[in-house]
């Protein structure tokens, strides 16, 4: 195609051809037409079906009152409006979700975003030797599965036997028994998700640290501003981008945040930290599937909401 | 930046070397523990090294619990899972980047706009859709919703953005049909992007808990993240043991994977961002 746009002559000719070909596209135009649709198709369908549909159909799902009953016959549910929202917004336990759901996202992302970024400049600036060594360890717990780890980090919690509270024995303080107490529960868990999240946004970190340039560093130096001045006015503008990449995905991976009370507290002690996720998961597993649909949507309203203000307020400081 | 002083230096190696040791230390818990006995798990104080270290605990959830079967779900699963968004996400990859066809933005937009929806929004709808094709508590249920993501199709296309063209239209001078271009032509010069696609879907995939523990609702189809969060929370709580040795089951496969490709792995994260 190139070839023919190229000259000024060849131009209305092929087009006059094209025409003639009965289509106003140039040649070789609907085999790539045709092509380009067959090589999309098998992915528009199973992602139709497994993907659009669904978020269509949770809207639908979340003014019937549909359940378990139903399961056969999903269209012939009575319609509620938003009578499953009012029913979430006056539930207790629902509250007591989002409340914990907010505690668990409000200390869970700064920590892990300090932590990793404290990282990523120890390794970046820092130091010469072993940073293979220290970037492949931090980022191990990445990897794994997080039912698998938190059944391990259970027995390191455990108030008798646990690893944590014999060291802390050591310097002669007496642990909690972090689990299962409504203090130190939810800590726990954020302790937990720091741990096996925060290499993610370490290694984001070190790839937008490769962006700063070093003379500019060498000029504030010059200038005579310390570490810390340079930090937040030669780091920091130039990782804006990053931070706001970083801070969006881990508040939407924590919003969610499921595996680790489910294996680790079961949602207690008293729902201390039954999250929002859990909590939509037992009401389908209780069979209220337009309960648990409306509860969905509302999380899925949160992400959205908090994913637009953290835009808004990482990228206006920007000029 | 390199003025650090040699004394603050070295205690920016003492800092991370203690960190790194508390970052491993659950690893190493795990798998010691996985060697020790129930009695000796519940020791006060507990014991860093197995005293007596047996294998009984890995021979009972092979034995009288049904791990290999568990561990044949996970890895067939997410075997097929990879297979299908290797083979379909780098099809629509190609065609977005490469071809014109009516239409091409508004899928683009649609896998921009869905590139973040996550599961805990669809599962309930997917779930009854599921049911209803016959498909709960079966293999397909597991892995059919996963073949393909916006996110493979994003970041194939970015890929193939970056090939050129001149390749594309001189496989056609030379007469070579449409899909013989994409298979024999472009899907070659696609390994680093499919290794770093395929790596990231098989670790989701090996790790996914929410649908699984959703569909998979017997001894036949639990996926190991399934079975072991049931035991762990079941009659089995008490078992240490086992929950240990079970636990190093799920985790150990793919971190020797991890320690064996760790370079194109963490490549891959830090151009795509994304976990």
């Amino acid at each position: 195609m190139s070839a023919v746009t190229g000259t000024r002559r060849g131009a209305p000719q092929t087009t006059r051809e094209a025409r003639r070909a009965g289509s106003s596209r140039p040649p070789g135009a609907r085999r790539e037409e045709r092509a380009g649709w067959l090589l999309t198709l098998p992915f528009l369908l199973l992602f139709g079906v497994f993907t659009a549909w669904p978020v269509i159909q949770s809207v639908f799902f979340s003014v019937t009152d549909i359940t378990n009953r139903d399961l056969r016959t999903p269209f012939q549910v009575n319609f509620v409006a938003f009578e499953q929202y009012a029913k979430a917004f006056a539930d207790p336990v629902f509250r007591q979700a989002a409340l914990n759901t907010a505690y668990f996202v409000l200390v869970g992302v700064p920590l892990t975003m300090t932590i990793a970024l404290a990282a990523a400049i120890a390794l970046n600036t820092g130091i010469t030797r072993f940073r293979a060594v220290y970037r492949l360890g931090f980022y191990t717990p990445v990897i794994t599965s997080i039912v698998a780890v938190a059944v391990v980090w259970r027995f390191l919690l455990h108030p008798d036997s646990g690893l944590v509270n014999t060291v802390l024995a050591w310097v002669g303080i007496d642990g909690p028994n972090w689990l299962g107490s409504t203090t130190w529960a939810m800590p726990s868990l954020i302790a937990m998700a720091t741990w096996r999240n925060f290499g993610t946004a370490m290694i984001i970190f070190l790839a937008g640290l490769q962006a700063v340039p070093q003379q500019l560093h060498e000029a504030a130096a010059i200038d005579g501003a310390n570490a810390w001045q340079r930090f937040r006015n030669v780091t920091v503008p130039v990782l804006r981008p990053t931070i706001l990449f970083v801070s969006v995905t881990t508040a939407i991976g924590y919003l969610q945040f499921f595996e680790e009370p489910f294996v680790m507290t079961q949602g207690g002690p008293l729902n201390s930290t039954i999250s929002a996720s859990m909590y939509t998961y037992q009401q389908f597993s209780f069979g209220n599937y337009g309960y648990a649909a409306a509860l969905s949507y509302l999380i899925f309203l949160v992400i959205a909401i908090v994913t637009a203000l953290q835009f808004r307020f990482l990228s206006e400081k920007e000029d | 930046m390199n003025e650090v002083g040699t004394r603050s230096r070295w205690w920016l190696y003492v800092l991370l070397t203690v960190a790194l040791v508390l970052v491993i230390t659950p690893f190493a818990w795990m798998v010691l523990g996985s060697f020790k006995t129930n009695a000796e798990l519940r020791q006060i104080p507990p014991t860093w090294w197995p005293q007596n270290p047996t294998l009984d605990n890995f021979t009972q959830l092979f034995s009288r619990l049904s791990f290999g079967t568990y561990f044949s779900n996970s890895t067939i699963v997410a075997v097929v899972v990879t297979a299908g968004n290797l083979l379909f996400c780098s099809m629509v990859g190609y065609a977005l980047a490469m071809l014109r066809f009516r239409g091409r933005k508004i899928i683009f937009a649609l896998i921009l706009g869905t590139l973040m929806i996550p599961g805990v929004v669809t599962f309930v709808p997917l779930f009854v859709l599921v049911a209803n094709l016959g498909l709960v508590d079966t293999l397909p249920g597991l892995f059919l919703p996963f073949l393909v993501a916006p996110f493979g199709v994003f970041l194939m296309r970015q890929f193939v953005l970056g090939l050129p063209r001149d390749l594309v239209e001189a496989a056609r001078i030379d007469g070579a049909g449409e899909f013989r271009i994409f298979f024999q032509v472009i899907l070659p010069l696609l390994t680093p992007a499919l290794a770093t696609l395929g790596i990231l879907t098989f670790l989701g995939s090996w790790n996914n808990f929410l649908w699984p523990l959703v569909v998979a609702q017997s001894n036949d189809t639990y996926t190991l993240p399934v079975a072991l969060a049931l035991y762990s929370t079941g009659q089995n709580e008490q078992q240490y043991g086992l929950l240990m040795a079970g636990a190093t089951i799920v985790v150990l496969p793919v971190l020797v994977v991890f320690l064996i490709f760790q370079r194109r792995f963490i490549q891959g994260i830090a151009t795509t961002g994304i976990k």
